[in-house]
């Protein structure tokens, strides 16, 4: 490892964060599960097949636009076994809580929890409490265990993408971290952009319901779109094309974006799909999905392709031009 | 967008912040800005704008071929 | 309804000039019509090489139009020196540093302003120098210094904080100016012996605030093309018919495309704020070396606000540093090559570990190149 001191980038989902992963965490806990890197690791059993994933917020402030650090925690957690296929059943909870912290906000934030798990009809089944010093910390870190079941025969996994396979979004991509950023109050913004947190598994039960042939998902998250098709295409070893065009944004999250400098591509989503599906069943997707107020805005942005690698934006222009993995943090600018 | 002394508000795609106009005085209410570090720098011309865009696709036209 | 025509009011229009595609093709059409013989032209500042390349247009001209970035990136061309000196206001106690998000990764001579956050400095990014003023009100017992970074279009916003900071007594409050100026730049590389570039598309927001006129050398006595700017894939491709059209016609002119947002007296207010508070000096610029009369400085007057004599800043030493590691940007900000000729270009200078400015800056050509045109 070449860095000598943990930063920010590391935990940013870009090219820090995956080169800490391979460098030294899969150097020593490796193994051929944990290196698939996948959002919910599926593991042998013989009691069906199970799916399990773990997860930290952070995330600050701990209340924000369309939702707080609870709802989060719930959502990711659901959205990693979600999009490999599993149907949500049980969680556990660990909190690390600040002293100090005010007993009505961590309130709030359980009640969110208890909220958002009795609508997926999941239930959170062990937990744990830590209570720090007050110090450079904020009030609430959570990190949770997600524990699915997959009640079909189906794989989702970057290995059955194919070149010609359309590339479709659920909704409008970034709202979250436009929301948070905003929420963190420095940038003295009015808006009514809200975070897009929300538990997609009825997205993709209806699909699997529907008997579309999706190839793989994923929830774009930390990193953004640029960076989660990246990892796909990468695993899948195929190329990615999207237009700029038909990618999904509403125009206040544009219109932050540009104010600050930030590029959409890679702002984080905290209840969006991306499907890959069989090409000549992508419309059949895009219904299945409009249909649900969750996927109301769903597009289709691209396609597959065999080369060139990595994933590529055709601009208005006609154009090519690659989509990197995002390398540091984004940083808000002006010129 | 409302008017405060030298400061006001901007509306940039619903999303609203808090402006300087010192450096534009005479500007009111309903004007487009250019927006620069938290300060309005130059008023948009609704005329030049619509002119550009005239020579824009007049030049796109002569390109086609198309009777201007 | 036909396509062509015009849009009721100033949104329809604005978005017709951002997103057609219909337009940006036809322009590009028409442009590669319009060109007989390669171009080199030289793209000023550092929104245009970012615009150029997120839009497309580098790639889709290339063989007939080379476009080169010039030293607008204010970060880019801020020395050594500067940074060093910003790191040393960081690491003062009860100093909080404020600034625009894109100095923080820059790399001075051993550290960067993210490093020593890292390390527990109280730096600061805001949106607005406005905003440092509310923190310096809420927090009277640290002192707000707020990084003056910036060409024309920054240092009155910024100058005009410290007016304001000045009329409502808020005394903890200073700032650390490195305001260069456009116009000095381009007069020195347009007399270089060893670039030869036919035409300059020429700054849009910096020349909202000083208009056309701190141009015309570029055409009295350098007889380029030139044609200042709008940001839009639209903007650009008609900017460069314009000039195809003028070196056609032989006839170098000082031209307007961006006449929406730009008029030949530019904004009247802020030069004056530059002019009342401000003298000029000579300046070290990164990579283009000492150019006479090229930065602002605050007048005697305005001391107290001034970080230099505020917190009594040793005058700058300027060590060009990075002519011995094989860092090129000085020759990138020139326009004498393009990133990929750099031999640290993706090598061993990536955005996650830059060894130059151009790499870390998101207005710098090699973050841009990085980026988009690989």
């Amino acid at each position: 490892m070449k860095d000598k001191v943990i930063g920010l980038a590391h935990g940013s989902g870009g090219r820090k964060t995956a080169r800490l992963i391979r460098e030294l965490f899969l150097a020593y806990l490796g193994n051929p599960i944990l290196e698939r890197l996948e959002d919910a690791a599926e593991f042998p059993s013989d009691r069906g097949r199970i799916a399990l994933t773990t997860d930290s917020h952070v995330v600050y402030p701990l209340f924000f636009p369309g939702g707080n650090i609870g709802k989060l925690v719930v959502c990711g957690t659901l959205n990693d076994l979600a999009v490999k296929g599993a149907r949500p059943r049980f969680m556990t909870a660990g909190f690390v809580l600040r002293a100090g912290m005010s007993m009505d906000v961590l309130e709030r934030i359980v009640r969110s929890m208890g909220e958002e798990l009795n609508k997926a009809g999941v239930q959170l089944i062990a937990g744990d409490t830590k209570v720090i010093e007050k110090g450079k910390v904020d009030d609430c870190y959570i990190t949770t265990t997600g524990f699915g079941a997959l009640e079909h025969e189906r794989t989702f996994a970057p290995e059955r993408i194919e070149p010609g396979d359309a590339i479709c979004v659920s909704g409008n991509i970034g709202n979250h971290e436009a929301a948070v950023l905003l929420a963190r109050g420095d940038f003295g913004f009015e808006h009514k952009i809200e975070s897009d947190i929300a538990n997609v598994w009825p997205l993709v039960e209806r699909l699997i319901e529907a008997g579309v042939d999706v190839k793989a998902m994923r929830d774009p998250t930390r990193g953004g779109l640029a960076t989660t098709l990246n990892e796909l295409a990468s695993a899948a070893g195929l190329g990615m094309i999207i237009k700029e065009q038909d990618v999904p944004f509403s125009p206040a999250v544009k219109g932050v974006a540009e104010l600050l400098g930030l590029d959409p591509y890679y702002l984080a989503s905290e209840g969006r799909l991306i499907a890959i599906v069989a090409n000549d069943h992508a419309e059949r997707a895009l219904e299945v999905l409009k249909a649900e107020p969750l996927g109301k805005n769903a597009k289709a942005i691209g396609e597959v392709r065999e080369g060139p690698e990595g994933l590529w934006l055709e601009t208005l222009l006609g154009s090519e031009r690659p989509l990197l993995v995002l390398e540091g943090e984004q940083l808000p600018r002006i010129c | 967008m409302e008017i405060n002394g030298a400061m006001g508000k901007v509306d940039y795609q619903g999303v609203k912040r808090e402006a300087s106009f010192l450096m534009l005085p005479g500007v009111k209410a309903g004007d487009y800005v250019i927006l620069h570090a938290g300060f309005a720098i130059k008023k948009l011309s609704e005329e030049d704008a619509k002119e550009t865009l005239r020579l824009i696709q007049e030049m796109v036209r002569v390109e086609k071929g198309l009777d201007a | 309804m036909r396509k062509g025509l015009m849009p009721e009011d100033l949104p329809g229009i604005l978005k017709r000039l951002e997103g057609d595609a219909d337009l940006i093709r036809g322009l590009s059409a028409e442009l590669c019509a319009h060109i007989k013989e390669p171009l080199t032209l030289m793209e000023v500042c550092g929104t245009h090489t970012h615009a150029i390349s997120e839009t497309g247009i580098r790639r889709a001209l290339a063989g007939k139009v080379r476009l080169l970035s010039g030293p607008g990136c204010p970060v880019c061309v801020t020395s050594d020196a500067e940074i060093d000196r910003f790191i040393q206001l960081s690491r003062m106690p009860d100093v909080a540093v404020t600034t625009f998000g894109d100095m923080l990764h820059v790399p001075g001579t051993e550290s960067s302003l993210a490093e020593q956050r890292d390390a527990g400095a109280d730096i600061r990014i805001v949106y607005s120098p406005l905003d440092v003023l509310k923190m310096a009100q809420s927090e009277p017992a640290k002192e707000f210094c707020f990084l003056g970074v910036g060409f024309e279009t920054t240092s009155p916003t910024v100058l005009a904080t410290v007016a304001e900071a000045k009329r409502r007594g808020i005394g903890n409050f200073s700032i650390c100016t490195a305001f260069k100026l456009i116009p000095p730049a381009l007069r020195m590389i347009a007399a270089h012996p060893d670039l030869a570039i036919h035409g300059f598309i020429l700054p849009g927001h910096v020349s909202a605030v000083i208009g056309s006129e701190p141009y015309r050398f570029l055409v009295d006595e350098f007889k380029r093309p030139c044609v200042i700017t709008g940001f839009e894939g639209t903007d650009i491709l008609q900017a460069l018919v314009m000039i195809a059209d003028q070196i056609k016609e032989d006839e170098p002119r000082l031209e307007i495309q961006y006449t929406r947002v730009v008029t030949k007296e530019g904004n009247k207010a802020a030069l004056k704020i530059m002019e009342g508070m401000c003298d000029v000096k000579d300046s070290m610029w990164r990579g283009l070396g000492t150019i006479p009369e090229s930065e602002l400085k605050l007048k005697e007057v305005w001391k107290d606000f001034d970080a230099e004599h505020k917190f009594s800043l040793p005058p700058l030493e300027h060590r060009e540093r990075f002519d011995t590691n094989g860092c090129r940007c000085g020759d990138v900000l020139l326009g004498k090559i393009i990133p990929p000729d750099c031999p640290l270009f993706a090598k061993a200078c990536t955005p996650s570990n830059p060894i130059g400015p151009c790499m870390v800056s998101s207005e710098g050509a090699c973050a841009a190149y990085y980026k988009y045109e690989r």
